[in-house]
Formats: C-alpha cells, sequence, structure tokens
C-alpha cells in the first residue's frame, strides 16, 4: 500500500493532526502574503491586464502541485485514489465562479486573498470579509430556493482525462503546455499594456529570463516522465505489495466462514458489499441475495474501483466465486486499488451448498458429483430452473439464529473519509 | 509595524507560485487534502450563529450540516488551516514592513466608495463560493491541481466573470 496520504488524525491524533494543518496554513498565508495578493489594487489589476501576477501565481501553483501529485502517483508514493478531488457539480460551479468573478473586480479579493489582507490590516481587506460573511450567511438562508440546482449536474469524482478520454500523463502535459503559453502570454500582456496603466511599484524579483526557462524546462521534462511511467496499474501495485498480502491468504486470513458471513450480513452497523465474479450461467442458476455479479476482468481492469472506494466506511466486501480460487484473484485486484474490508467467502457457492442444502430450503438441487472433487470453480450443483437467489438458502437472514463456531477474520478498517475544504 | 524605509518589495510570481505549488502539494500528500479558505469562513460563521440562534441552525439544511445539533462546525481540519492562514499572512506582512492600516483603493474613487465596494464585492464572493462549494482556493487551485473538471469550468467562470465587467468599473481600480 502506497505511503500516503497519510491518516493524519489516526497517526498523531486530533490535536497534533489539527496542528499539521494550522502548518500548512501558515505556509499558505505566508505565501499569499508574499505573493502580494493581500493588495486589492495588485489583484484587480489581473483584470486589466496591466499586472498578471495572479494568474502567474495561481498557475505556476497549480501546474507545480499537479506535477508533483502524479509524480508520485506514478512512484508508487502517493495513493491517488484516495486523494479528494472536488466532486463535480457543473452548472452551480460555473455560476458560482461567475458570480465570484463580479465579486472579485467589485471587491478586489477573493476570500483566500482577504484572510492575508485582513491579517496584515488592510481595512479593504476587512470590510471585505464581512461582505464575504455577509454573503455565506444569506446563502445559507437562500439555498433551499435553489436545492434543486444546487445538488444538479451532478458528475462525481470526475477528472479531465476521464472527459477527454487521454491517459493522465498525457493531460497533465497538455496543462503544463497551457501553462507555460499563458505565461508567455502574461508577460507579453505586461509589457504591451502594463505600460499604459499606472503600474504599481513592485519589484520584479530576481528571476531573469535563463533561470524562467530553466523551471519551464523542469516541469515539461517532469511531466513527461510522469506519462511515460504512466499511473500506476493493480497489477503493478499488487506486484509492490504482494510480498505483504501473499502470506494473508496462506494464513487462512482473508477467508471468512459461512458462519461469519451470515453474521457480518445480518449486521445491521455493517453494509455488505457482496460481489459474485462466476460466469453468468452460474449466477443465474443459483446465487446469494443481493450478490452483484461482475466479470472479473473489470475487476481486474480497475473499472469497479472508484465505485468501490465510494461506498460508506463501514462496508465490508466480500468476494464469491464457486469455489475460492477464482474470488482470491479477485481479492488481490482489489486490495492492490485500494479497496479496504475485502474477504473472501470460505468454500465459495459449492461449499454454501453443501453446508446448507441437507436442511437449508433447497429442496430442489443436487449434488452433481461426489463432495470430494477437486475444487476446480465448476458449480457441483444442479438446479431444475436458473432461479438466481429466490430459494431459501440463497438467503444469509435464513440462517441468521443458528449457532456457528468458526475462526472470526473480519478487522474492520474504518477509514475517515476525507473531506473537502470547502464543507 | 514602525519600519519607515517602507515596504520590501512582492515575491517574484514565478517562485511564489511554485511555492505555493508545493505547499499544495504537501497538503495533499500529508493530508489527502487541498486547501480551502470559505469553508473555514462558513465554519466559523456557523458556529457564530449557533450560539446566537442554535434552533434557526438546527432548521436551516446548509448550517445543519454544519453545526445542527451537537455537531461542532469547528471540529474540521479547514478551521485550523483558515487560522494559520491568517497568522502566515500576518508573520509575513510584518516580516516584510507591509503590515500597516490602510485602504488600498484605485485613485479616482474615495476610501468611503472602496469600503462600500468591499463589502458589496464580498457579498458576491461569498455567496458565489458557498454556490460553487468552494473559492478560488479549494475549488480552483486544490480542484484544478487535481485535475478536476468541475474545477476548471468553475476557474474559468470565475475569469469570465471578472473580465466581463472589468470595464465597466474600471473607475474603481485604474
Amino acid at each position: 500500500m502506497e505511503l500516503a496520504p497519510l491518516p493524519l488524525v489516526a497517526l498523531l491524533g486530533k490535536p497534533l493532526a489539527f496542528a499539521v494543518y494550522g502548518l500548512i496554513g501558515v505556509a499558505f498565508g505566508a505565501v499569499l502574503e508574499a505573493a502580494g495578493f493581500a493588495n486589492s489594487r495588485k489583484l484587480a489589476a489581473q483584470f486589466y491586464l496591466s499586472d498578471m501576477t495572479v494568474l502567474k501565481v495561481m498557475f505556476t501553483g497549480i501546474v507545480v502541485a499537479m506535477v508533483l501529485v502524479f509524480l508520485t502517483s506514478s512512484l508508487g508514493l502517493l495513493a491517488f485514489d484516495r486523494v479528494y478531488v472536488p466532486p463535480t457539480y457543473l452548472a452551480p460551479a460555473v455560476v458560482g465562479g461567475l458570480i465570484m468573478g463580479v465579486g472579485f473586480i467589485l471587491g478586489g479579493f477573493c476570500p483566500g486573498t482577504s484572510l492575508v489582507a485582513v491579517a496584515s490590516l488592510k481595512i479593504d481587506g476587512w470590510f471585505f470579509l464581512l461582505g464575504t460573511l455577509g454573503g455565506i450567511a444569506l446563502f445559507g438562508e437562500t439555498a433551499h430556493l435553489f436545492s434543486d440546482f444546487w445538488y444538479g449536474t451532478y458528475m462525481g469524482r470526475f477528472i479531465l482525462p476521464e472527459w477527454l478520454g487521454w491517459s493522465t500523463g498525457a493531460t497533465v502535459v497538455a496543462v503544463v503546455v497551457m501553462a507555460l503559453g499563458a505565461f508567455a502570454a502574461a508577460e507579453w500582456s505586461e509589457r504591451a499594456l502594463g505600460g499604459r496603466a499606472p503600474r504599481l511599484p513592485i519589484a520584479v524579483g530576481p528571476l531573469g529570463r535563463p533561470s524562467r526557462l530553466a523551471g519551464a524546462g523542469v516541469l515539461v521534462a517532469l511531466s513527461l516522465v510522469l506519462m511515460a511511467m504512466g499511473q500506476p496499474t493493480p497489477e503493478r501495485r499488487w506486484q509492490r505489495m504482494a510480498g505483504e498480502h501473499q502470506a494473508r491468504i496462506a494464513d487462512r486470513a482473508i477467508q471468512m466462514h459461512p458462519g461469519e458471513f451470515v453474521a457480518v450480513a445480518t449486521n445491521r452497523q455493517l453494509a455488505l458489499n457482496l460481489v459474485d465474479v462466476r460466469d453468468e450461467s452460474d449466477y443465474n442458476r443459483f446465487h446469494l441475495v443481493d450478490a452483484e455479479r461482475i466479470p472479473l476482468a473489470d475487476i481486474e481492469a480497475g473499472r469497479t474501483t472508484k465505485r468501490f472506494l465510494a461506498l460508506a466506511p463501514n462496508t465490508v466486501t466480500i468476494v464469491v466465486s464457486n469455489d475460492e480460487a477464482r474470488a482470491t484473484d479477485a481479492w488481490r485486484w482489489l486490495v492492490a486499488e485500494g479497496v479496504p474490508n475485502v474477504y473472501v467467502l470460505e468454500g465459495g457457492v459449492n461449499g454454501w451448498l453443501t453446508r446448507f442444502a441437507p436442511d437449508g430450503g433447497c429442496d430442489e438441487c443436487r449434488p452433481l458429483a461426489d463432495a470430494t472433487a477437486p475444487a476446480d470453480e465448476t458449480l457441483r450443483w444442479s438446479f431444475p430452473a436458473a432461479r438466481g437467489a429466490r430459494y431459501p438458502i440463497a438467503d444469509p437472514d435464513h440462517f441468521a439464529d443458528r449457532a456457528f463456531l468458526y475462526p472470526a477474520v473480519l478487522e474492520m478498517e474504518v477509514r475517515t473519509p476525507i473531506s473537502g475544504g470547502c464543507g | 509595524m514602525t519600519t519607515r524605509e517602507g515596504p520590501r518589495p512582492y515575491w517574484n510570481p514565478y517562485v511564489a507560485g511554485a511555492l505555493l505549488g508545493v505547499v499544495l502539494f504537501a497538503a495533499f500528500f500529508l493530508t489527502g487534502t487541498g486547501l480551502g479558505a470559505s469553508g473555514g469562513m462558513a465554519r466559523i460563521l456557523a458556529a457564530g450563529e449557533d450560539v446566537v440562534a442554535p434552533r434557526h441552525v438546527d432548521q436551516v439544511a446548509v448550517l445543519s450540516d454544519m453545526a445542527g445539533g451537537d455537531t461542532n462546525p469547528l471540529d474540521h481540519w479547514i478551521v485550523p488551516l483558515t487560522l494559520g492562514t491568517l497568522l502566515g499572512g500576518l508573520v509575513s506582512a510584518l516580516y516584510h514592513g507591509r503590515a500597516r492600516v490602510e485602504t488600498q483603493k484605485g485613485p479616482r474613487i474615495s476610501v468611503r466608495t472602496r469600503w462600500a465596494f468591499a463589502v458589496a464585492g464580498g457579498v458576491f464572493m461569498g455567496f458565489g463560493a458557498r454556490m460553487a462549494r468552494g473559492c478560488t482556493s479549494g475549488q480552483a487551485l486544490s480542484g484544478g491541481a487535481v485535475l478536476s473538471v468541475g474545477s476548471w469550468a468553475f476557474m474559468f467562470a470565475v475569469f469570465a466573470g471578472g473580465y466581463a465587467l472589468a470595464w465597466s468599473v474600471r473607475k474603481l481600480w485604474t
């Protein structure tokens, strides 16, 4: 498993974790102030094309952070799946953005920059902050009037590579190139228009043309490197963590006894995500209640990752096949993809039927061969019709009042969902 | 604050931007989430409202999410981050000799006009930031760096809104 992002609160306890957030805030505030973002005239000048500092600082920040995030993800240091991506609600984002643009040109700040203006005692910053709090309060009081709009056009975690259909690396390179183009345009615009508007007394700083070109070169080079490396596939991630997890398979630490499965399925505090990786015909003949059939290839290709990572933190994912081998393959991919709390149903469907069929409410099902046949992932029971889960034996609830003796394997890792800073 | 030699110059924007990017990356790497500002303001405001009118807070959906019932709106990482931003801004302003009481404005308007427009702009900004679920820091900067589609659409909308109105209100700034 990747090192980062760190479970900061679990690792340090809340007071220390909050101190880390505070320190990040200090660095953030200091950089904003040092860039001149406490100065409303400097910020507003962006919109008159005479001083493009806002664009330069913002896009440099975005591009540098983006390259570092996806580079460390390529290297297997950062699990991008667990990094918070603001979910897309397209229409409110665009309308809210337009309203903020109006607020920016009237008021001269945005919320973050108004904080550093307040801290450096700028009176216009104080008045702006007052207005911002008023606007936030106004939104709270009126949001119910347009809640359909506010919750509409939801697209979830949706990133540019998915929208464009490009690889993540190619998208990163394109964003870097676009930003460099914007910087060139900004330099030109400042030269052409900066003279006309009364320019603020700003030092350009010690960065000459050669160092600017060098910085641009480093960014392009790093983004090309991360594009060439590609983002980690489940297979690569599994190779990195196989040593740690292979032993758990052999130690029978991931195979869940049917009795424990019944306990989990009937526990109202847990949510069950039951995954059946068998063929469609076997699934149609018989499957457990609430089992969702997902082809192994889909799990291997990571097509379920996004959905499974978004499940509630109290979810237990249990994989079922006819025996255990195929479910264990699925387990490997899911663990490699970072899905928490994944287990394999011990003995699979065959084991379930052998255990419960004699008195479990399935008069129609019959064992095909002798019970000692090797576990070869075939369904060794016959059914008169493809009735899926419409047998009492398919429902764990049916066995809720039975007593079982088993070695419990469930260890819930409850991940605190990572939230954004805008809530 | 009493320095008379005048403020020191601002950092080169590319240097400041690169450092900003490193801070943002550190936030992602250490905590899994980016930066923000309006969220912290909203929570501090909700904490205030919860003291004055707790029943009202419980009844307004947006507020009760943060401060309904026993929920403490300040028990969220964005709050220390916001307080840290204030502190960092103060430290840098003191160090660079820029922490002084003043009103920044264009040459053609009075101080009072600037104050009035600052409040008005703030109202738009606060309302818009809540509607867009984040401000320039939380959406544009943080969401932009992790390539969120909504964040990029948002970013272009902010610039579009500003540029659309800039010419009509040029008296405020130039």
